[in-house]
């Protein structure tokens, strides 16, 4: 899938993936796709709740060796 | 806007995350936030904040390497080493540092309020305290509080 910025979170715990996807998006314009890189199992949960509050679409979220990748388009 | 209002009153290392995980989270999410600290809560506005510590001593629930009976508990030290080794796990497991989470808060415009009459009580000196702070007392705490969606006592 295509993207426009990437953030690794890899290590990162809660609420530090969700802070930091919302930095990211917040010097994109809308429409654009942010990849997330994420090894907090908690995050899968908290992605999905920080699109369904903010607006933001999370297009993809997918798990790769312990690893877990969303991409989420900015409103 | 959503709002939230919390009022921080533990000034321990454990009770200090919950109020800024929560701060910083719902300001991610768009909320305007108001933190109120009052009594020990008041050390977490400190420019200093390795005084924030956790003690094992009366506290149960806390999960050790080794059981250790209060009697150990209590010796000299043992408040600085539980304290050390729970911020390396902190460390480790990718958790933020309560200064970093605090930094977060402050970046997206969470209100910190200190309690004046804490302030007043334990004859706290404020150039102790970080700058962007707002004094004031129930009423005014009051005033943000009674418009929120979500209020917290921690």
């Amino acid at each position: 899938m295509n993207f426009d910025k990437e953030l690794d979170a890899r290590g990162m715990n809660c609420p530090l993936p969700i802070l930091k996807t919302k930095k990211s998006l917040t010097d994109m314009v809308s429409g654009q796709v942010l990849k997330v890189i994420s090894t907090d199992c908690g995050s899968v949960k908290d992605m999905q709740a920080f699109a369904d509050q903010t607006g933001n679409t999370l297009v993809s979220q997918t798990e790769e060796n312990g690893e877990y990748i969303f991409f989420m388009q900015k409103k | 806007m959503k709002k939230m209002a919390i009022i921080a009153t533990k000034g321990t290392l454990d009770m200090a995350y919950p109020p800024f995980i929560l701060a910083s989270t719902a300001a991610a999410l768009g909320y305007e936030v108001q933190v109120f600290f009052t009594f020990y809560g008041l050390q977490l506005l400190r420019k200093d904040l390795s005084s924030v510590m956790i003690s094992p001593l009366a506290n149960p629930a806390m999960p050790m390497p080794v059981p250790m009976p209060v009697m150990v508990q209590m010796l000299p030290g043992m408040e600085s080493m539980a304290t050390m080794m729970m911020k390396q796990k902190l460390k480790k497991h990718g958790v933020a540092s309560l200064q970093e989470l605090r930094d977060l808060c402050l970046e997206a415009e969470v209100k910190f309020v200190a309690c004046q009459m804490t302030v007043d009580l334990f004859e706290f000196d404020k150039s102790e305290f970080i700058d962007n702070i707002e004094y004031g007392g129930a009423a005014t705490f009051l005033g943000f509080a009674g418009d929120t969606d979500i209020c917290l006592f921690v």
